[in-house]
């Protein structure tokens, strides 16, 4: 017993001196600086609401991740991503002020007809994805250009393809629709998530036995248009499908049922959102293409991860 | 009276017809085999019966109290499932999704009873493996175990054993025997092999080109059985 805790006592003693250790470790290698720095941008309330914004659009885009790959729909973020763009050009040359709620409406019409479309149409899911996206992108670039007031046309549609600012430029009001629509997506996710398994893995059984295929489908199509929406804030519209893919191929990798996926798609978005927001910050880096570099990374370690894995068990 | 009635169906896709005239009826406890080429409508009129497909004329009743969220399904797999992160059990569980409605989770009576559609399949082992990891034999078992969480009374099965190897194929055929005879099981298969449709089903329904209805004894006395596996002993 003695001996027992002689050693839980020098045990404890080791730890404080590694702690101290590690304390050291962290100023010689100059993380404290590190640390002051971020404390620094985080007095500015712009970079708070850019770290809430973007770890919620990162949650709601991984959650449905899973369920677009697995549908074969990889691309409808890119597709219904322009299509948004488009409108934001429509909303802009109107000169409409707030053009979040036009261009959700827009968005989820397409999104709608794109996932009808990929059931019984003469023109299959790929192509009406591609002839959508790249129709949008073509007559929203147009009308920048032919309408526009601003004199820096080049930089403002860069900002809404690759997101480069405009993370940064969102006032309260945008803040607090980010947040009462990414809950409203958790929540009808989490609601729906048996008919949404149901659905992607056997669409004709879950019609065959009664459940309303078409109704939950229309459900999925509006709530992937209002994280798209919500998705262009952050990474802009071309690099949309990297959030939605990334987390949950990555996730696949090494997790085998469908809960683990969608959990672990969920963490690794939100880790990957959150760091590769802190390395913009501290490195003046693009914010949208970071975050997309680090989510490439994570999905490599986890490509590593399956393949040791599936190694390891034969 | 009967579970399904037929009427003279006419059936079709993309605006062609491909079968009309078709008459038939299922009883509670047959075994009916629906054989035919490729092409003959054999998977449409399925889906008919289903009601995932609507008949260009003619109607599909259901009778004895069977609604139309009481009909199991095994459809044949989809390229999507091949690869498909998800677990035995939450695949079978996924066959209550129809019955519950707009309830948005399933009860602990549904969990018990998933598992013991598990056990009856043969692979309690299974329970927690990922779906993809299977053999052909345990997937098909698996979705089998999923159309009997949507229903207790009548079981439509797609080709239950295409691609499956010989041994596979001959237990996939005794567990759908014993769920006919054992636990009263209507079933309606869809079948390539003929003579394995003779050996287990009571009746017989052939499309394509001609049609005949029937007994299976009747079938193997008839002209159109002859015209179409004349040369083959069964």
């Amino acid at each position: 017993m003695i001996l027992l805790s002689v050693y839980l006592f020098t045990r404890f003693l080791n730890l404080f001196s590694e702690y101290d250790l590690a304390v050291r470790l962290i100023k010689k290698l100059g993380i404290a600086d590190i640390f002051d720095e971020l404390a620094f941008y985080f007095k500015f309330p712009f970079v708070r609401y850019a770290i809430i914004v973007g770890v919620l659009i990162a949650l709601c885009s991984s959650l449905l991740g899973v369920t677009l790959v697995l549908k074969r729909f990889s691309f409808i973020g890119d597709g219904l991503s322009h299509v948004a763009f488009g409108a934001m050009a429509v909303a802009a040359v109107a000169g409409l002020t707030n053009d979040m709620p036009f261009v959700l409406i827009v968005t989820v019409i397409s999104a709608v007809l794109l996932l009808r479309t990929g059931q019984n149409a003469k023109i299959k899911g790929d192509a009406a994805v591609a002839m959508i996206s790249v129709g949008a992108l073509a007559i929203g670039y147009l009308l920048m250009n032919v309408f526009s007031k601003s004199a820096n046309i080049s930089g403002d549609v860069c900002t809404t393809l690759f997101g480069s600012t405009s993370i940064l430029t969102l006032n309260k009001t945008k803040v607090w629709i980010c947040i009462g629509l990414s809950a409203a997506v958790v929540a009808l996710f989490m609601v729906f998530y048996n008919k949404i398994f149901a659905i992607t893995f056997d669409e004709s059984f879950a019609a065959a036995t009664g459940t309303r295929v078409s109704l939950y489908n229309l459900i999925l199509a509006v709530i992937i248009a209002a994280v798209i929406v919500l998705a262009m804030n952050l990474v802009g519209s071309l690099l949309i499908s990297a959030l939605v893919v990334f987390p949950a191929l990555s996730s696949m990798r090494v997790f085998k049922t469908f809960r683990s996926v969608t959990v672990c798609s969920a963490v690794i978005s939100i880790l990957c959102a959150l760091s590769g927001m802190l390395i913009s910050i501290l490195a003046s880096t693009p914010v949208g293409s970071t975050i997309v570099v680090v989510d490439i990374a994570v999905f490599f370690v986890f490509y590593l991860i399956g393949f040791l894995k599936a190694g390891i068990k034969k | 009276m009967p579970l399904i009635t037929c009427k003279d169906l006419s059936l079709g896709y993309d605006g062609k017809e491909i079968l009309h005239g078709l008459g038939f009826e299922v009883c509670a406890g047959e075994y009916l085999c629906i054989v035919g080429e490729n092409g003959s409508g054999k998977s449409t009129l399925m889906k008919t019966l289903l009601g995932l497909n609507q008949p260009f004329s003619g109607s599909v009743v259901l009778g004895e109290g069977l609604k139309k969220n009481e009909i199991g399904y095994l459809p044949q797999q989809t390229q999507i499932q091949r690869d498909f992160p998800a677990s035995v059990l939450e695949i079978v569980l996924s066959g209550f999704c129809g019955v519950m409605g707009v309830k948005p989770f399933y009860t602990p009576a549904q969990k018990s009873a998933a598992v013991r559609n598990i056990e009856r399949m043969g692979i309690p082992h299974l329970k927690n493996r990922c779906y993809r990891e299977l053999s052909g034999g345990q997937q098909q078992r698996a979705l089998l175990a999923r159309a009997l969480c949507a229903t207790g009374k009548i079981i439509l099965l797609d080709e239950p054993v295409s691609g499956l190897d010989s041994k596979a194929t001959a237990e996939m055929y005794d567990i759908i025997e014993r769920l006919n005879r054992e636990d009263k099981i209507t079933v309606i298969m869809i079948s390539h092999d003929i003579t394995a449709a003779l050996k287990y089903a009571t009746n017989i329904l052939h499309i394509g080109g001609e049609i005949f209805f029937g007994k299976k004894e009747e079938y193997m006395e008839s002209s159109v059985f002859s015209n179409s596996f004349g040369g083959e002993k069964v």
